[in-house]
């Protein structure tokens, strides 16, 4: 155990988590960028695709920190992402697919966006994860 | 399943957090495991047996059985 009081665990899962961090900045930042860029900054769309493309490359890259994030953590950890990412997915599949029938039904005069979906996922996640490790705790 | 996880830490004179140290995973999961909250896996089972120095029967107790 380190003078942090930390275990060599913990330390690889922290450092996980900031790479996890820092990727995911990088994916939000490189999206407004490449949302706000061409209603603000320039009209051009050469510079607009490039936008996306390096939008899409941070995207990679935080799927790939995600997959390193889970892999290393222990088998309770992992349990407790499963019990999240599925509930995360139940309920995008089910209140997404719910919204966009409300929509094209014309049961309510509302407009499906993805955002909302991802909101949604977002909200989910973070509520199970902490139900889940309050469980475990 | 019942487990003497607590019992042989205590034994050892050990912290949840030598323990997580020595087994390679966090302390929430030691936690878990004493508590009977989370059974661990067959090769963490295996992997404690052998840090204790004991059998698996030894260490964890079907309640079912």
């Amino acid at each position: 155990m380190s003078s942090s009081g930390k275990t060599e665990f913990e330390r690889t899962i922290l450092r996980n988590t900031k790479i996890l961090g820092l990727a995911t900045f990088a994916w939000v930042f490189s999206m407004a960028i490449a949302t706000f860029g061409p209603k603000f900054f320039w009209e051009s769309m050469g510079i607009t695709a490039f936008a996306l493309l390096v939008n899409t490359g941070c995207g990679v890259g935080m799927i790939i920190a995600n997959m390193k994030h889970i892999r290393a953590l222990d088998e309770l950890q992992q349990r407790i992402q499963l019990v999240a990412m599925g509930m995360s997915l139940g309920v995008a599949v089910v209140f997404g697919l719910a919204l966009s029938l409300v929509e094209t039904s014309g049961l309510l005069p509302i407009e499906a966006d993805i955002s909302y979906v991802v909101f949604l996922i977002c909200i989910t996640y973070m509520v199970t994860l902490i139900v889940a490790s309050k469980r475990y705790g | 399943m019942k487990n003497r996880f607590k019992v042989l830490r205590a034994e050892r004179d050990w912290t949840q957090a030598d323990l997580a140290e020595k087994l390679d995973v966090s302390r929430q999961t030691i936690n878990a495991i004493e508590k009977g909250k989370f059974d661990p896996s067959l090769p963490l089972a295996f992997k404690a047996a052998r840090l204790f120095g004991m059998t698996i029967e030894q260490i964890f107790e079907d309640e079912a059985g």
